[in-house]
C-alpha cells in the first residue's frame, strides 16, 4: 500500500492488514484484532503438528532464498539435549527492501506471536529477533511489544499458562549489511565480528553457540499466525500461478515510481499491473527504465521482461531476475544505468567483511572501474574486464555478498550495453536527451 | 579406539584412500599433489577464506575451498582443470591488485607463496589501472613489523595468537578492502610465541625485526638441526649466509613442536657466530700456553690424564655422543661428571600439548642425567687437590677465576677460552660450537634428535666427539671414531635405553629413547 | 587506518577528558540483566558497545578496554569487532550526528542534494567533519532500509523520512 495507508483494492492484506493503525502496537489493540489466538491454539498442538501445517501451507522463505520453511523447521531435530534457537532475521538491509521495517513498526506484537509459534515448533527456548540498528523505531516498537508480552505472561518461563518456556529477546545490530546473511547474523550475535561462516555445518546442526539453530525472517514468521488461525489450505489458495509460489508477499516499492511503499499481494500477481496500477507508474512525464525487482542483489531487468513477469519465486527467475527480499528498485529514463550500478557496487564494496579475496578486492576493484566510466574515463577494456572480474565474484566465496556485486554489473552491461558505450565514447549521460530518446 | 573409517577418492588421477573426515587438501598431499592455499594452515583451525585452494568436484555444482571440504567416496577431484586454474589465477590478480611489486627489496622474496604460485598459475600482467591502497608499516611490538600493504588478509597470524597462543592481540580491523591486521595501542606483540606469525604469514606481511634486510632467502644454506636453547628440544632449520647464523626457524616435528618454536629460542643464535674463542690447540711450556700441532696437544691432554681423576665439567649443550665419550673418561679415571644449566621461566603455547619453552636453557639436559651426569650449580666444587679439572664446552657465564682456586691441571675442551681460565689451563683443546658440529641429543620426554652441521668452524677446531675419541685413544681407551654416528653406534650398543637406535632410524624427526616419558611433566 | 569519521581535532568535546567508566552502578546492573539473556559474556559485546556509546558519546580505547575487561575478551578482540560496525563512533562527534542515505534508491531520488543541502545549511562542510560549532557531523551511509521514504535521514536516534534539498532548513531548524 502506499502513503498514507489505504490499501489498493487489488491487494490481499493479510500481514499489512493493521499498518496504519496506530493502536495495533499495543498488546491490547494486537489481542483486539485477534492476536496471540494463533499462539494459544500453537501452544496446545504438538510442535510436529505445527511444522506440519507449515509445510502443508507451502509457505517459503520471505529474505530472499526462498527455501520451504516447514522443511527448515523439520531440520531442527527434538530431544538431542542440546539448547536449541531461534534467530528472526530482522536485519533488512538489502537496499530497496524495507517491507520487514513496515511489520515492525506497525504491528511488532505479530512478529513476537511469529517468533513464539516458530521458537515452540522447533523446540527453541530462546529467540533472538536480530534488528539492525539503523531501525531506532522498529526497535522501540519491538522492544516495548517484548516487554508487554512478557509481563502479560504470554513470554516466559509459563508461555500463555501453558507451563512451557518461550523467551523472545531483542538484539541490536550495530551497522554492518553482511549480518542480514544468516550466518554472519549468527557470529554477530555471538559478539563476533559479522563474518559468514563456511557451511557446512549448517545452522540447523551447528547454528549460534555452536547448537542447533533455525533462522527465519520476520516476515516468514509473522506469517505462521495466520497460517495457523486460519489453515494450511487456505494459504495454499492464495496463489495465481504455480503451487510451488503460495500466500501472500510483501513487497517494498521504492526508486521513480509514484506511489512507493509497502504493497501485499498473492502469489502470481502480474507485475505490470502491480507497477503500473498498484503503484502509480511513472512519476509525471517520466518513463521507467529498468526494474530491480527483488533488491539490489538481484539481476536488472529491462521493462521488456519485467512486464511480462509473474510475480512468485519462479515468474521472477523465468523473467530474468529473482523475488528475493521484494524489494522493488524502480529506475526511470532520467537516470544513468551506470551511475546507479556504480553506486550499488559502491554499497557491495562498502559492506563486504574482508575475509573472501574476490570479495574484499574485487567489490572494490568492480567500484573503482565503475565510476571511472561514470566519470567518462572508461575503456572498452573496461567492460571485458569488468564481466571477467565479475566471474570471478561469482560461485567462488564463503556468501553471496560477492555475487550480489556482479550480478548488477553483468545484466547492467547485458542489458545496457549502450549506456557503457555511451560514455565511454564521451557521450556525457543527459537525463533530458535520455527522455527524448 | 573405534576403527577408522576409510574412504576412497580420485584426486588428479590417482586413488587415494584417507580417513573420513580428512579434507582434499590433506588428502591431495598424500598423493603428492600441493594444491595452492595462503589461509589454510595445518596447525591453525580452518577459516576458508583465501578461496586460493578451490577445486573442481566432479558433479558438484560450485568449486570447492578444498581446506574446507571433507572427502567422500567415490570424488573425482581436478586440481588443474581449466575451471579451478581460472578461478585460482582470478583469485591471484585480486591478491596482487594492491599487493606492491616490492619483491626486490621484501625480505619474503624467494619464500614467499604469493610469489610463487603467481609464478606457477598467475597472469603474466595485470589489468588494474587503478591506484594501489597505501598503509603505513607498523611496529607491532616483539619481534615484529607489519607491512600491511603486502598483507593478503589470509588471517593466519590471528588464528594463530587466538586459537594457538591464546593471547588475543591481533585482529583483522575494519572491513572490506579497508581491512588490515590490527592491534590494541599499547598491547603488543610480546608474547614469547609471537615469532611464529612471520613464520606463518605467507607474503611479506610480517617480518622479523631481528632478520630485517639481512640476507635474500636464495642466499640462505639451511642445515636441520635442533633448538638447543632449552630442552624441549623443537626441531628446527638453522639458516647461515656466508657461515654466519642468521635465522633459525621451526621444522614441523608433530612429535615435538607441531610447526612452532619460541621466540627465546628463535632469536637466542649470535653465539654460535662468536669469534672470541680458541681456535688453535694449546699446550702449556714454561708456564705459558704455546700454539701446538692436535698430534702434540692430544697426548700432552693424555699425559696428564694417566694415573689422575677426572673431574670432567660438561656443558648440557654436548651431544649424547661427546657426553658418552666422556663417561669412558670418567670410567677411566674413577673420576665424576657434572654440569650446570641456566635456568627460566617455563612458558607453555597453550594450543599445542607438551609444547612450552622449558625451565632448563640448555639442549641435552635429560641426555646429560641419563648418562650418569650430575646436576649441581657449583660445577668445580667436587675438583679436589691433585684432580684434573677438564671443563669441556662450558660457556663460563657467570663464573670467574675465584670458583676454581681448588683445582690442579686444568684441559680445557671447548670454544670458549676466556682469559682467566685459560691461564690456568695446562691443554687447551678447541672445538667446535653446537652448529658446527652433528650430533644427537635428548629432550625432556627422551627423545633422541639428530642435529646437523650448519656451519664450518674457525682455525683448527675440530668436533667434540672427535677430540674425545681421539684423547680417550691416546691414554688406550679406545679405538678412533671417525664419525659422529659411530660413536652413536658405541653408545647404543653399549647403553640399554639407546638400544635398537641408529642414525638412519633416528631420521631427522627422532626416536624416544627406551622407557622413556612420555606426556606432560 | 580508513578515514576516521570525523578528524580528531575537529572534535568540540570528549577527546581529552579523562575516561569515567561506564559499568557501575545502573549501567553494571543493566549489563548484569543483559548477560542473563545469553549463554556467553561474549554475545552481550554489540550491547555493551552500545552502552558506552550511549553514555560517552563514542567508542574510545579506554571504552574498549573496559569493555574487553568486563566481558573478559582482550581489547584487541574488542577493537576488531567495533571496526566492523558502522554505528560505533570511533571518534568524537558532533551533538548531532546526521546520517543520510545515498545508496543507490535514494540516490536516483535525489540523496546527493540532500547531503550537499545539509553540509551548507549545517556548516559541517566535508562530511565526516563536525561543524565549528561542534552541533553537527554529517556522514553518507548505505541503505538505511526506508527506501520508500528517500531520502531517509537519522540524526542522532532520530529517523526523518522523505527528505528533499528544500526541506534541510525545516527539518535542521529543530535542532538549531
Amino acid at each position: 500500500m502506499g502513503y498514507p495507508h489505504v490499501p489498493h483494492q487489488k491487494e490481499t492484506p493479510v500481514l499489512t492488514k493493521h499498518f496504519g493503525e496506530a493502536e495495533a502496537r499495543s498488546l491490547d489493540g494486537w489481542k483486539k484484532r485477534g492476536g496471540y489466538r494463533a499462539l494459544e491454539k500453537a501452544l496446545g498442538m504438538a510442535p510436529a503438528d505445527i511444522v506440519n501445517v507449515i509445510k502443508d501451507s507451502g509457505l517459503r522463505g520471505r529474505g530472499g532464498a526462498g527455501f520451504p520453511t516447514g522443511m527448515k523447521w523439520s531440520f531442527m531435530k527434538p530431544g538431542d539435549g542440546k539448547p536449541h534457537y531461534l534467530c528472526c532475521n530482522a536485519d533488512e538491509s538489502e537496499p530497496g527492501t524495507f517491507k520487514d521495517r513496515e511489520i515492525m513498526r506497525w504491528t511488532p506484537h505479530s512478529l513476537v506471536e511469529g517468533c513464539a509459534i516458530g521458537s515452540y515448533a522447533i523446540g527453541a527456548e530462546t529467540c533472538y529477533i536480530y534488528v539492525r540498528g539503523e531501525f531506532t523505531e522498529p526497535l522501540e516498537h519491538m522492544n516495548a511489544a517484548v516487554k508487554e508480552a512478557y509481563a502479560a505472561g504470554i513470554l516466559g518461563k509459563n508461555a500463555m499458562g501453558t507451563g512451557k518456556r518461550v523467551d523472545v529477546h531483542v538484539h541490536k545490530g550495530a551497522g554492518a549489511y553482511i549480518c542480514g546473511e544468516e550466518t554472519a547474523l549468527m557470529n554477530s550475535l555471538e559478539g563476533r565480528r559479522g563474518n559468514p561462516r563456511i557451511k557446512p555445518p549448517f545452522p540447523a546442526v551447528s547454528g549460534v553457540f555452536g547448537m542447533p539453530t533455525t533462522i527465519n525472517n520476520v516476515e516468514t514468521l509473522a506469517a505462521a499466525a495466520p497460517i495457523l488461525i486460519n489453515g494450511a489450505d487456505w494459504y495454499k489458495k492464495m496463489c495465481l500461478s504455480n503451487p510451488k509460489s503460495t500466500g501472500t508477499k510483501l513487497y517494498s516499492v521504492c526508486g521513480n515510481i509514484a506511489k512507493p511503499g509497502t504493497y501485499e499481494v498473492v502469489m502470481g500477481f502480474p507485475f505490470k499491473e502491480f507497477l503500473y496500477d498498484l503503484c502509480g507508474g511513472p512519476l509525471p512525464g517520466r518513463k521507467f527504465k529498468a526494474i530491480i525487482p527483488g533488491g539490489a542483489s538481484v539481476p536488472i531487468q529491462t521493462m521488456e521482461e519485467a512486464e511480462a513477469t509473474i510475480m512468485d519465486y519462479e515468474g521472477f527467475v523465468a523473467g530474468g531476475s529473482m523475488l528475493g527480499s521484494g524489494g522493488v528498485i524502480v529506475i526511470d529514463d532520467q537516470q544513468s544505468m551506470v551511475g546507479v550500478i556504480a553506486r550499488l557496487a559502491r554499497f557491495f564494496a562498502h559492506e563486504s567483511c574482508a575475509q573472501c579475496t574476490q570479495c574484499r578486492e574485487g567489490t572494490a576493484w568492480a567500484t573503482k572501474i565503475m565510476e571511472r566510466i561514470r566519470d567518462g574515463e572508461g575503456t572498452m577494456e573496461d567492460l571485458d574486464t569488468l564481466l571477467e572480474i565479475s566471474e570471478n565474484m561469482t560461485g567462488k566465496t564463503i556468501c553471496v555478498l560477492s555475487d550480489s556485486c556482479a550480478t548488477p554489473i553483468v545484466s547492467g552491461i547485458q542489458k545496457f550495453r549502450s549506456e557503457f558505450e555511451a560514455l565511454i565514447h564521451g557521450k556525457k549521460f543527459h537525463p533530458v536527451m535520455a527522455a527524448v530518446a | 579406539m573405534a576403527e577408522t573409517k576409510m574412504v576412497s577418492l580420485t584426486i588428479e588421477g590417482r586413488a587415494v584412500s584417507v580417513p573420513e573426515g580428512t579434507t582434499i587438501l590433506e588428502a591431495a598431499k598424500q598423493v603428492g599433489v600441493l594444491i595452492p592455499h595462503y589461509c589454510y594452515h595445518p596447525g591453525l583451525p580452518v577459516a576458508g577464506v583465501c578461496r586460493m585452494c578451490l577445486v573442481e568436484v566432479e558433479k558438484a555444482p560450485k568449486l570447492a575451498p578444498s581446506c574446507a571440504t571433507t572427502v567422500a567416496d567415490g570424488q573425482v577431484v581436478h586440481v588443474h582443470s581449466d575451471k579451478s586454474l581460472d578461478a585460482r589465477k582470478g583469485v591471484l590478480e585480486m591478491l596482487l591488485i594492491n599487493h606492491p611489486l616490492d619483491c626486490p627489496i621484501c625480505d619474503q622474496s624467494g619464500e614467499c607463496e604469493l610469489q610463487d604460485y603467481t609464478f606457477q598459475e598467475g597472469r603474466n600482467d595485470s589489468r588494474y589501472r587503478e591506484p594501489k591502497r597505501f598503509n603505513p608499516s607498523e611496529d607491532f611490538g616483539g619481534d615484529i613489523v607489519y607491512v600491511p600493504n603486502r598483507c593478503i588478509l589470509c588471517t593466519r597470524c590471528v588464528r594463530f595468537m587466538d586459537d594457538v597462543a591464546h593471547d588475543t592481540v591481533l585482529n583483522v580491523s575494519e572491513r572490506g578492502d579497508r581491512a588490515v591486521i590490527g592491534k590494541f595501542e599499547g598491547k603488543d606483540l610480546t608474547n614469547v610465541w609471537a615469532g611464529n606469525v612471520v613464520d606463518l604469514c605467507p607474503v611479506g606481511a610480517l617480518l622479523s625485526k631481528d632478520f630485517l634486510n639481512k640476507a635474500r632467502a636464495w642466499e640462505l644454506d639451511r642445515a636441520a638441526s635442533i633448538c638447543p636453547n632449552c630442552t624441549q628440544g623443537c626441531n628446527v632449520m638453522i639458516e647461515t649466509r656466508e657461515n654466519q647464523v642468521v635465522r633459525m626457524r621451526p621444522r614441523p616435528n608433530e612429535e615435538v613442536n607441531a610447526f612452532f618454536m619460541c621466540d627465546y629460542g628463535r632469536l637466542n643464535y649470535r653465539w654460535m657466530n662468536e669469534r672470541q674463542r680458541a681456535e688453535t690447540p694449546l699446550v702449556k711450556m714454561n708456564g705459558k700456553l704455546v700454539a701446538a700441532d692436535w698430534d702434540v696437544a692430544v697426548p700432552a691432554a693424555a699425559k696428564l690424564l694417566t694415573g689422575n681423576r677426572a673431574h670432567i665439567v660438561a656443558s648440557p649443550m654436548l651431544s649424547n655422543e661427546s657426553l658418552y665419550l666422556l663417561t669412558q673418561l670418567i670410567d677411566t679415571s674413577k673420576g665424576a661428571g657434572v654440569f650446570r644449566v641456566a635456568e627460566g621461566e617455563e612458558v607453555p603455547l597453550p594450543g599445542v600439548e607438551d609444547l612450552a619453552l622449558r625451565r632448563d636453557r640448555a639442549a641435552n639436559v635429560y641426555g646429560a642425567e641419563m648418562l650418569g651426569f650430575k646436576k649441581t650449580n657449583d660445577v668445580f666444587a667436587g675438583a679436589g687437590k691433585g684432580d684434573v679439572l677438564v671443563v669441556v664446552g662450558e660457556d663460563f657465564d657467570g663464573l670467574d677465576a675465584s670458583s676454581i682456586s681448588n683445582a690442579g691441571d686444568v684441559i680445557l675442551i671447548g670454544p670458549a677460552m676466556p682469559n682467566w681460565i685459560a691461564e690456568k689451563a695446562a691443554v687447551v683443546l678447541p672445538t667446535t660450537n653446537f652448529a658446527e658440529e652433528e650430533g644427537t641429543v635428548t629432550n625432556l620426554r627422551g627423545r633422541v634428535q639428530r642435529f646437523s652441521q650448519a656451519k664450518a668452524a674457525p682455525g683448527l677446531s675440530r668436533p667434540t666427539w672427535l677430540v674425545l675419541g681421539d684423547l680417550l685413544g691416546a691414554i688406550g681407551k679406545q679405538s678412533q671414531f671417525f664419525l659422529p654416528s659411530d660413536v652413536f653406534g658405541k653408545l647404543a650398543s653399549s647403553r640399554e635405553e639407546f638400544a635398537g637406535l641408529s642414525y638412519d632410524k633416528l631420521g631427522f624427526k627422532g626416536l624416544p629413547v627406551l622407557n622413556a616419558k612420555a606426556g606432560a611433566a | 587506518m580508513s578515514t576516521p569519521l570525523a578528524a580528531p581535532g575537529h572534535a568540540s568535546h570528549g577527546a581529552h577528558e579523562p575516561y569515567v567508566k561506564v559499568f557501575t552502578g545502573g549501567p553494571r546492573k543493566e549489563l548484569d540483566e543483559l548477560l542473563t539473556r545469553y549463554p556467553t559474556k561474549m554475545a552481550a559485546l554489540l550491547p555493551a558497545l552500545w552502552m558506552v556509546q550511549r553514555e560517552r558519546g563514542w567508542v574510545s580505547e579506554d571504552g574498549i578496554a573496559e569493555v574487553a575487561e568486563v566481558l573478559e575478551l582482550t581489547p584487541a578482540y574488542v577493537k576488531g569487532v567495533v571496526t566492523f560496525y558502522t554505528m560505533y563512533h570511533q571518534h568524537p562527534v558532533g551533538k548531532y550526528f546526521i546520517q543520510v542515505c545515498t545508496t543507490s534508491p535514494c540516490g536516483i531520488c535525489g540523496a546527493e542534494d540532500v547531503v550537499k543541502a545539509l553540509l551548507k545549511h549545517t556548516g559541517a562542510v566535508e562530511l565526516g567533519q563536525t561543524s565549528p560549532d561542534g552541533k553537527f557531523t554529517v556522514i553518507e551511509v548505505e541503505c538505511l532500509g526506508a527506501c520508500g521514504f528517500a531520502t531517509p535521514i537519522m540524526i542522532n536516534e532520530e529517523f526523518v523520512e522523505s527528505v528533499t534539498a528544500d526541506k534541510v532548513p525545516e527539518v535542521l531548524a529543530r535542532f538549531a
